[in-house]
């Protein structure tokens, strides 16, 4: 239990904090990444400047482009199933946000410290694809039925390489807790990405298709399908679909830094510190940038797969060798 | 004041009836609902009520997985093939099958059979509250690979065979 001011809280009390934390958790790397990544990276990648005119240095054109969204018309298709419809990026949305809840930011500060954290990351993000076939089907449109199909094909043949990469990391730190794992890499001496670089490698391409991104955008091709499953939606509704996306990025480079960069740890400083508390976080959040960083440069750098393309490197590419990781992974842990 | 375990439980069985309530209602629903992507998604509340009865159990990894695999494959392959053959929005008024009276026939005797076996178990005999408040990994592994190491097997070559029956099934010759 983290009592900073040495005060005792009643259950509810830490509850609510712990929401507001989450919360927090949850929108600030959204924002950064967009701002960071999407606006600034994406424009000098493409030799232009990107949005300058709002704040300092374009600083509060996430707040403009926050608004835009808020004061658009709330949109429903004629034919549309008005509460799958409406349900749908809320399903969405619960995925993502219970996906941070298993993130230890320090040696006390978790939000929940259970024994199958990564299982459960797992399990609650394969929930969004029902959320994306709802909006799919509900919305009554052939592009977004389409959209809504191919992302659900893609969605679970890259949920089994994304499941299967992390069972080394498991293997080597004998744990499914996340804090256990963490520990296990300080005790070890070294991050798993440097015996786990496969691992690694499949993590961050299954997380790049898990995330509908450039190159695996085929759910969303805007010049075959307009947008996909996000077709019909628009206003406050179309943004709680793009806060999602951006959010699971966030949150999945985060799991990918405590996986394999050793979470919120820095290098030969005492792990059980009670400093690290307060420090972790920001670590754990500097090596979450440095992912995502690499998610991005990917998303904006290669054009996009076609259809069988993306299947075959899933099943005939990615799962193989990820088999291959966790039987040689499970032969060096018993041999040496 | 209650002591702690004692209020645990009245915690738990409070949780219970009000999710079985949930539950109850959705999968009546999966069975009346006039339109059959209506009843998918209202199996997915059920299904999400049996992994949440799980956890109240104390069964954390049983849970998760009910959730892995039946939400996040089971019905979404339900829904992936309902979407790609049928995918009416609004209601359909064929979906009532003749066959509908003996499968509410065998549903109910599943029950009163299920019912018989756990009263004829279990009696009046109370339940001890167990100590230990959760099932841990290792412990699932240890008695999926000790204990039942043979029923594992045999569902691991019930899958395979069914596994590539789906692909002879599916291949054009």
């Amino acid at each position: 239990m983290l009592t900073p001011l040495a005060i005792e809280l009643a259950y509810w009390q830490e509850t609510i904090i712990k929401g507001v934390i989450g919360l927090v958790a949850v929108l600030l790397p959204t924002g950064a990444l967009v701002y960071l990544f999407l606006f600034k990276m994406m424009s000098f990648m493409q030799s232009r400047l990107g949005p300058m005119e709002t704040g300092p240095y374009g600083q509060l054109q996430l707040l403009a482009e926050f608004g835009k969204f808020l004061q658009k018309e709330d949109i429903f298709p004629a034919k549309a199933d008005r509460f799958v419809f409406a349900a749908a990026p809320f399903v969405v949305l619960v995925s993502t946000f219970m996906l941070v809840l298993v993130l230890p930011g320090g040696p006390d500060a978790t939000f929940i410290d259970i024994n199958t954290g990564i299982y459960f990351a797992l399990a609650v993000s394969s929930v969004s694809v029902i959320g994306i076939l709802m909006a799919g089907w509900g919305s009554a449109s052939k592009y977004s039925l389409l959209g809504g199909l191919r992302a659900a094909g893609q969605l679970i043949a890259y949920e089994l390489p994304l499941v299967l990469s992390v069972v080394g990391v498991v293997i080597m730190a004998e744990s499914l807790n996340l804090s256990d794992i963490v520990h296990k890499q300080n005790e070890f001496g070294m991050w798993f990405i440097l015996p786990q670089f496969i691992g690694f490698f499949l993590f961050l391409v299954s997380v790049q298709a898990e995330l509908t991104q450039p190159p695996f955008d085929m759910p969303q091709a805007e010049s075959e399908l307009v947008t996909g499953f996000l077709t019909e939606y628009s206003g406050i509704r179309f943004l709680l679909f793009f806060i999602a996306e951006f959010a699971t990025a966030a949150i999945f480079s985060a799991i990918g830094a405590t996986l394999f960069l050793g979470g919120w740890t820095i290098p030969f400083v005492d792990a059980n510190a009670e400093f690290m508390n307060y420090i972790g976080p920001l670590v754990l959040a500097a090596k979450m940038i440095l992912i995502a960083f690499l998610i991005f440069w990917f998303r904006i750098t290669y054009p996009r797969f076609r259809e069988d393309q993306l299947q075959r490197l899933a099943w005939k590419f990615m799962i193989p060798l990820a088999l291959a990781n966790i039987v040689i992974t499970a032969i060096l842990k018993v041999a040496l | 004041m209650m002591p702690a375990v004692l209020a645990a439980v009245v915690a738990q069985n409070v949780f219970f009836y009000l999710i079985a309530s949930i539950m109850v209602y959705a999968a009546l629903r999966v069975v009346t609902s006039s339109n059959i992507v209506h009843a998918a998604l209202y199996l997915v509340v059920v299904l999400a009520g049996v992994a949440a009865q799980f956890l109240l159990l104390g069964a954390e990894f049983v849970g998760i997985t009910q959730v892995l695999v039946y939400i996040g494959a089971v019905v979404v392959l339900f829904l992936f093939g309902i979407m790609l053959t049928r995918a009416k929005v609004g209601s359909e008024d064929n979906l009532d099958h003749d066959n509908r009276w003996p499968a509410i026939l065998t549903a109910v005797m599943l029950v009163l059979v299920m019912a018989y076996a756990v009263i004829d178990f279990a009696g009046d005999s109370e339940i001890a509250v167990l100590d230990q408040s959760e099932t841990t990994v290792q412990q699932v592994s240890d008695a999926i690979f000790s204990t039942y190491i043979v029923a594992f097997e045999a569902i691991s070559v019930l899958l395979l065979a069914a596994l590539i029956g789906a692909i002879v099934v599916a291949r054009k010759e």
